[in-house]
């Protein structure tokens, strides 16, 4: 019986997908101090999996103190925005493979917003800014029995805003948001433009006054960190750029 | 620990519990407990649509509807429950609309509608259009649209609360809801929410296996929470693998893909749900689909090196289509597995997808202790609950409907006992329970380790009691579970701190897993028969003589401490459809 085992054995390890990997993580909890450090682990992943399947690996084999958030596992909750090499992504949409695996990958808490331990930032600051935009559909009138009516063009128009997650990538890429966490930031416009350019919404003014705000749209500068680091592919500059014009010509 | 009072108290913020909140924070005094950010919700995941009658595009009627998720269930549904259930379909759907949820629409403007499975015209005539959807985003545009709201009316959240345990006390022989206790994330701080009314909206189970569609997050936490105080657990041994999930990891891909056109293929290229369901095929429900691909997969025929998936096709769709209907599922493909969907097939394998059974509820959203007694301010609504509008199957867009449905029913319902109710009195000492659950996981030094049970629970859950199962498979897993649950005496874990201790909650969650999974096996044990999700390779057939009852799962302690699943069952309400042999 042995030798076919080992056989086995051999012909699994001889076809293992697995390499090994340094994950260089960025540890803060300020129960033990009030430094950050940087932590290497080293990890057998498969370069196929996500960056957050190699955070569960150090979190569930070897280290239980890691702290991150993380829910639905494919990019569609929001949780998990980090700064992975350098750039903001969501760890359960970055596949090991396309990081460079051969040198240490670098995963710190996205910038901007507090730490609280680990990878897990304060995110009360950038919901505020988002609650700030009124960012729900305000009508006028009465309401009609059936739905109503929008063409297909106008429900268009606005596409690209609805697919925001809310993950903050965009957010804590941008410069300005670094040097001050009072713009509002990304995230927060495109949830406004969501509503300023959907046909059926009558507060377009309204939001539009409240981002002529000094810490309004004013403050982007056109760097492109955002439309980068979006994970949803939102063209995000741009929809800060149509908002900014919408001011000027007040024609939305 | 601090103590706050609330008229109403709503656990979870996905669909229903923002849907619930909406309606109850305009009229009572609302805390709504998560423990993630509401936004963050497994709702959001959910794709394909929305069912409801519209009949935008095409001839329909609730009453059509209502037979579909009657026959759907597999006549384990609830009739009464069903029919509110499609009446009110089409108001929730206008609701949504009015709230400014962004649907497709018609060339006149109207909400769209595609097909799905199981959704037929005229009782099994031919696929309908019922679903409403924003491309394949719906449960995504779903959640965002009850958040905004909520923003809008000024829900009060507390967010990364865990809810541990609830508080159930006893007033002139009746068991009433108190409250819940309550695990803040970011400090370690126990919270105790005095309420009038709790509505449990905290989602399902379905990290008990291993290749899922569900959240990271999905721990049964609501269900365990009741059932540890006593509370039944209806139909557990129900749960939904969804056909297309993609292969190995799980990942749902929405069957709106098939509404659109799409089409199975085993490894010779050959449609095979034409030889399992003749009229509907592809859009079979979605036992009925799982089934086929395991039984092709079985017979030799699955794709690949070892035969274990299947494909799930678009390339014959025209591109514009996949990107304006179906753009999350085909970035889904390129992302993790590198495929083109407009020239490759996507290989793909039924999911452990959602949980038909749950805290049993009537169409109040009031829970019940047995078949008939209510739990006085007591609610459940979503997955975590069992109306039973979704029977031994539930139908695709049927539960992005029911949160909705009766998420707002539970709203109202509670929002208005707890205007005429007052408050019972906490037990002495409410947090007795969560303190030294907690107490003892931070002090063990037991050498078990959460991942490793974690893991061994989820493969026999795999390979035990998924599609196909019999006495010995299921043995076999009562077996695992009940040796998993004495290791989990001695689990440990490393961090001791007070902040964001998400080893511990992972540990927790882990024991409600566990506990659920338990549930769930013994009463799959039970039923000798073959119905909906519950396919029993020993017992083939439908059993309507013997089985045609809900399964009622209680926790039974012994005077030695030993814990056991005591079964009982519940008559199924019928009243328009007599049960008739299934076919697609």
């Amino acid at each position: 019986m042995a030798t076919p085992v080992l056989d086995k054995v051999e012909a699994e390890s001889a076809a293992s997908p697995y390499i090994t990997v340094t994950m260089r993580i960025r540890r803060f909890n300020p129960e033990i101090s009030d430094a950050s450090v940087w932590e290497d682990f080293q990890i057998e992943i498969d370069p196929k999996e996500r960056v957050l399947d190699a955070l569960h690996k150090i979190k569930w084999d070897v280290d239980g103190t890691l702290t991150f958030r993380r829910s639905c596992a494919h990019g569609i909750c929001g949780s998990d925005a980090m700064r992975i090499n350098g750039k903001n992504r969501l760890a359960c949409k970055t596949l090991i493979k396309d990081i460079n695996p051969e040198k240490p990958i670098t995963v710190e808490a996205i910038k901007g917003l507090t730490v609280l331990k680990d990878l897990v930032v304060d995110m009360e600051p950038f919901f505020q800014a988002y609650r700030d935009v009124m960012p729900f559909l305000v009508t006028k009138g009465n309401e009609p029995t059936r739905e109503r009516l929008q063409t297909a063009e106008d429900r268009e128009r606005f596409d690209d805003t609805t697919k925001c997650i809310l993950c903050a990538a965009c957010t804590s890429s941008c410069p300005v948001f670094w040097n001050d966490g009072q713009y509002f930031g990304p995230a927060a416009i495109v949830n406004a433009h969501r509503f300023i350019f959907d046909s059926r919404d009558e507060a377009g003014e309204q939001r539009l006054e409240i981002l002529n705000d000094k810490d309004g749209v004013w403050r982007c500068r056109t760097t492109f960190n955002c439309t980068d680091a979006c994970p949803r592919g939102i063209e995000v500059t741009k929809a800060i750029q149509e908002v900014k014009r919408a001011l000027i010509t007040r024609r939305f | 620990m601090k103590i706050h009072k609330y008229d109403t108290v709503i656990v979870g913020a996905g669909g229903a519990g923002m849907r619930a909140a909406i309606e109850s924070t305009k009229r009572s005094r609302t805390a709504v407990l998560t423990k993630l950010y509401p936004t963050r919700s497994h709702t959001g995941a959910a794709q394909g649509g929305m069912a409801a009658a519209l009949a935008n595009v095409e001839e329909d009627n609730w009453e059509w509807h209502t037979f579909d998720t009657v026959k759907g269930g597999d006549y384990l549904v609830d009739q009464d429950a069903a029919e509110i259930l499609a009446k009110e379909a089409i108001d929730a759907v206008l609701d949504l609309e009015k709230m400014g949820l962004p649907f497709n629409r018609t060339p006149n403007g109207t909400i769209d509608q595609r097909r799905f499975g199981g959704h037929s015209r005229n009782h099994g005539e031919a696929p309908v259009r019922r679903s409403c959807y924003a491309a394949d985003r719906t449960g995504h545009m779903i959640l965002q649209t009850l958040y905004q709201n909520c923003v809008k009316e000024g829900v009060e959240f507390f967010n990364e609360f865990y809810v541990l345990d609830q508080l159930l006390v006893e007033e002139d022989g009746v068991k009433k809801s108190a409250g819940v206790v309550a695990y803040e994330l970011a400090t370690g701080e126990i919270h105790v929410f005095q309420a009038k009314a709790v509505i449990y909206a905290s989602g399902g189970t379905g990290k008990f296996f291993k290749v899922t569609s569900n959240a990271h997050t999905l721990t049964g936490d609501g269900q365990a929470a009741c059932y540890r105080r006593g509370l039944p657990l209806e139909d557990m041994e129900f749960f939904q693998f969804h056909p297309t999930g993609i292969w190995r990891m799980g990942i749902l891909l929405t069957e709106g893909a098939r509404g659109e056109g799409g089409i199975l293929r085993n490894k010779d290229g050959e449609r095979f749900m034409e030889k399992y369901a003749p009229v509907m095929k592809d859009l079979a429900s979605r036992d009925v689909v799982s089934r086929s691909i395991y039984t092709e997969i079985r017979e030799g025929r699955g794709c690949g090196p070892e035969g274990d998936h299947v494909y799930l096709d678009l390339t014959h769709l025209p591109p514009e289509q996949l990107d304006a209907k179906l753009p999350d599922i085909t970035e889904f493909a390129r992302t993790y597995l590198g495929i083109e969907p407009y020239t490759d097939p996507i290989p793909i394998q039924p999911t452990a997808h959602y949980a038909m059974g749950g805290i049993p509820t009537n169409v109040e959203g009031e829970v019940l202790s047995d078949n008939t007694t209510v739990v006085p301010g007591l609610y459940a609504a979503g997955e975590v609950a069992c109306v039973s509008v979704h029977g031994a199957n539930r139908l695709g867009t049927n539960s992005l409907l029911d949160i909705n449905v009766f998420g707002k029913r539970s709203g109202i319902a509670a929002a208005e006992y707890s205007a005429k109710a007052d408050f019972v009195e906490l037990p002495e000492d409410p947090a007795s329970l969560v303190v030294s659950t907690i107490e003892k996981l931070r002090n063990s030094t037991g050498s078990e380790r959460v991942a490793d049970l974690r893991r061994e629970l989820q493969e026999t859950m795999d390979a035990n009691v998924m599609v196909f199962r019999t006495e010995q498979t299921i043995k076999t897993a009562v077996e695992k579970i009940a040796e998993l649950r004495e290791r989990y005496e001695n689990v440990s874990i490393q961090d001791k701190g007070k902040r964001f201790n998400t080893d511990l909650l992972e540990a927790i969650e882990l024991g409600n897993l566990l506990e659920l999974a338990e549930v769930m096996a013994v009463s799959a044990l039970a039923r000798k028969e073959s119905r909906g999700g519950h396919y029993r390779e020993d017992y083939p057939n439908r059993d309507d003589v013997n089985f045609m009852r809900h399964t009622m799962a209680y926790r039974e302690v012994g005077e030695d401490g030993s814990e056991t699943v005591r079964l009982d069952y519940k008559p199924v309400v019928q009243t328009r459809y007599q049960p008739m042999e299934r076919k697609y």
